[in-house]
């Protein structure tokens, strides 16, 4: 590609009269050849997250969902601190407070970031100025990610300050951090997963958060849906992970799990966003 | 240079665009005209690498436009103005643009001044806007880069009389300095006084191609005369002389110069009541009939 655009740029530069600098110089600038002399590079795949990133608080609708989650889990955490007994303000239990707001609220942050190009038409200005879809796509997933991350790290970090002043010990016991980390990024991953497979917000999230329940509930009535669910199960597939007591089956129920809901999805959603036509 | 080869687009049964072939040079703006539904926009969409065509190719300044690096510092592109977030802010919108194509803060803020959005307006939000402050928005975000080249997809909808005025000039200004410019309409008279060549397109092909000077301004005279008895004399005797005649609403439309038509009216004895130069013509006819035939007013009728 490098090749052709130096050959159509030479053409361009014999082509135009030297005399049209000189010209150029004297007035203001115009929309002349200058530019096309030098190929203005792509944008880098870290500017793009950085751009995915910026997308994803930039709007009321994610800004909102950011404060809502705070407040949510300063709600909770508040409510332990002031009414919670000696022994249950431990750190685990304000991290078992703050997991579950973000297990359901971080999985709508990747979807609005992967839905936002298609119901609010934004594609159309995303994939004129980056014509590479693919690489939106892998930046939309990085910058779901990163954000879920940064969120996680806030909220932890507030969790274990207000389980040291209202006297609870330093004691994770319980559960294992950075498996905690690992299912809510697969969740934030399902949710740009479910976003790019189904290019619509009310649809994506109604599939991300309803379908597993709807798996878990199925699986606890049907035998032969619990068989499958050992392996296929999301929330059940993570259970180890929260409580840091993986061992190799439940490594292999982890990876068909999030093959089946986040690798799956994110497949069948790359391709249509790549084929797709954006109108 | 935008050139379009042989560009088709069939949705299963429907051919959207039909097989269109034409070239917008440097230094030109070129009208690209069609009553609505007539496959403006889904070319538009072909030449900028957002549907993908099922025949033919179209390339800008040589290129695929997929194949352009970083699009936005060659070709400035509104296609909706209206497809923007609702949530997002004017002057945030521009920045992510800015952002994509590699440009610093003060372009941003440049590119504000030039399509007369204030930096109050620029705050708020864009689902606020109106449809002509969403227009000067798209422009802005378009002429962003700096580019040599514009595809704009209806621009002068939602602007005032004065707001087309004011494109008119930026894009003549465009174009004069060596630009390229590809626009859309569906209003003739819109087309006529900004584009220096049209592209006139109904149901998907193309059916009328030239310089607006040609298609507008040469072909067509109005001409009145005193009763119908006198404008048929006159007709008659016009067409004696191989003169193109049509004859509508108790005038006629003729293709060729007052002068000659004077000088036939002279010899005739008609007594005159308009002579007169510049009128859309045939080509106006054309695009009617186009309208009616797909408007849905054509068909109450």
């Amino acid at each position: 590609m490098t090749t052709v655009w130096t050959t159509g740029l030479s053409d361009r530069s014999t082509a135009g009269p030297t005399t049209d600098d000189s010209t150029e110089t004297a007035s203001s600038p115009r929309p002349g050849s200058r530019r096309s002399l030098d190929p203005a590079p792509a944008a880098s795949l870290a500017q793009l997250v950085r751009i995915e990133l910026r997308k994803a608080v930039d709007t009321r609708a994610g800004r909102w969902l950011l404060i809502v989650l705070c407040v949510v889990v300063v709600l909770a955490c508040g409510a332990l601190a002031i009414w919670g007994g000696e022994g249950e303000r431990t750190v685990t239990s304000y991290l078992g407070l703050s997991v579950m707001p973000m297990a359901i609220l971080l999985p709508v942050l990747g979807i609005m970031s992967a839905t936002q190009e298609w119901s609010q038409r934004t594609g159309l200005t995303t994939f004129t100025l980056e014509p590479r879809r693919g690489r939106v796509v892998t930046a939309k997933v990085v910058a779901a990610a990163l954000l879920g991350l940064i969120v996680i790290a806030v909220v932890f970090a507030t969790s274990t300050l207000l389980a040291l002043t209202t006297g609870g010990e330093l004691n994770f016991g319980a559960i294992s951090v950075p498996g905690v980390i690992l299912m809510l990024t697969i969740f934030v991953l399902q949710g740009v997963a479910f976003g790019l497979a189904l290019l619509n917000t009310p649809l994506a999230i109604v599939g991300a958060l309803v379908l597993p329940t709807v798996w878990t509930i199925l699986s606890s009535a049907f035998p032969t849906v619990a068989k499958a669910a050992v392996w296929l199960d999301l929330n059940q597939v993570t259970g180890p992970l929260v409580d840091g007591k993986m061992n190799g089956a439940d490594w292999a129920h982890l990876a068909t799990g999030v093959g089946f809901w986040v690798v799956l999805p994110l497949a069948i959603g790359t391709w249509r966003v790549l084929t797709r036509e954006v109108k | 240079m935008i050139q379009i080869e042989h560009l088709t687009k069939r949705y299963g049964q429907f051919t959207a665009v039909d097989d269109i072939t034409f070239t917008v040079q440097p230094g030109t703006v070129v009208g690209f005209l069609g009553p609505n539904g007539a496959g403006k926009s889904t070319a538009l969409r072909m030449v900028t690498g957002l549907t993908p065509p099922t025949s033919g190719r179209a390339t800008v300044m040589g290129h695929a436009y997929r194949d352009l690096p970083n699009p936005g510092r060659h070709v400035g592109v509104m296609l909706d103005a209206s497809a923007q977030h609702s949530g997002r802010t004017g002057r945030e919108v521009l920045t992510i643009a800015a952002l994509h194509m590699g440009l610093d803060k003060g372009q941003v803020v440049t590119a504000l001044e030039r399509v007369g959005l204030t930096d109050d307006e620029a705050g708020r939000r864009v689902g606020n806007y109106s449809l002509g402050m969403r227009q000067r928005l798209g422009l802005a975000a378009a002429l962003l880069g700096d580019p040599q080249v514009l595809i704009l997809d209806e621009p002068a909808n939602g602007l005032d009389p004065q707001g087309i005025h004011w494109m008119r000039g930026l894009l003549r200004d465009f174009a004069d300095g060596g630009g390229t410019v590809l626009l859309s309409s569906h209003l003739l008279t819109e087309v006529q006084v900004i584009a220096d060549e049209i592209v006139m397109i109904g149901r998907g092909r193309i059916v009328a191609q030239g310089t607006t000077t040609d298609l507008v301004g040469a072909r067509g005279t109005r001409v009145g005369a005193v009763d119908a008895a006198a404008l048929d004399a006159l007709a008659t005797a016009l067409r004696a002389r191989d003169l193109d005649v049509t004859s509508s609403a108790g005038v006629l439309l003729v293709n060729a110069a007052p002068e000659v038509i004077g000088r036939v009216a002279l010899e005739e004895r008609v007594v005159l009541t308009e002579l007169s130069a510049g009128g859309a013509g045939s080509l106006e006819e054309m695009f009617l009939e186009l309208t009616a035939a797909t408007s849905r007013e054509g068909a109450a009728a």
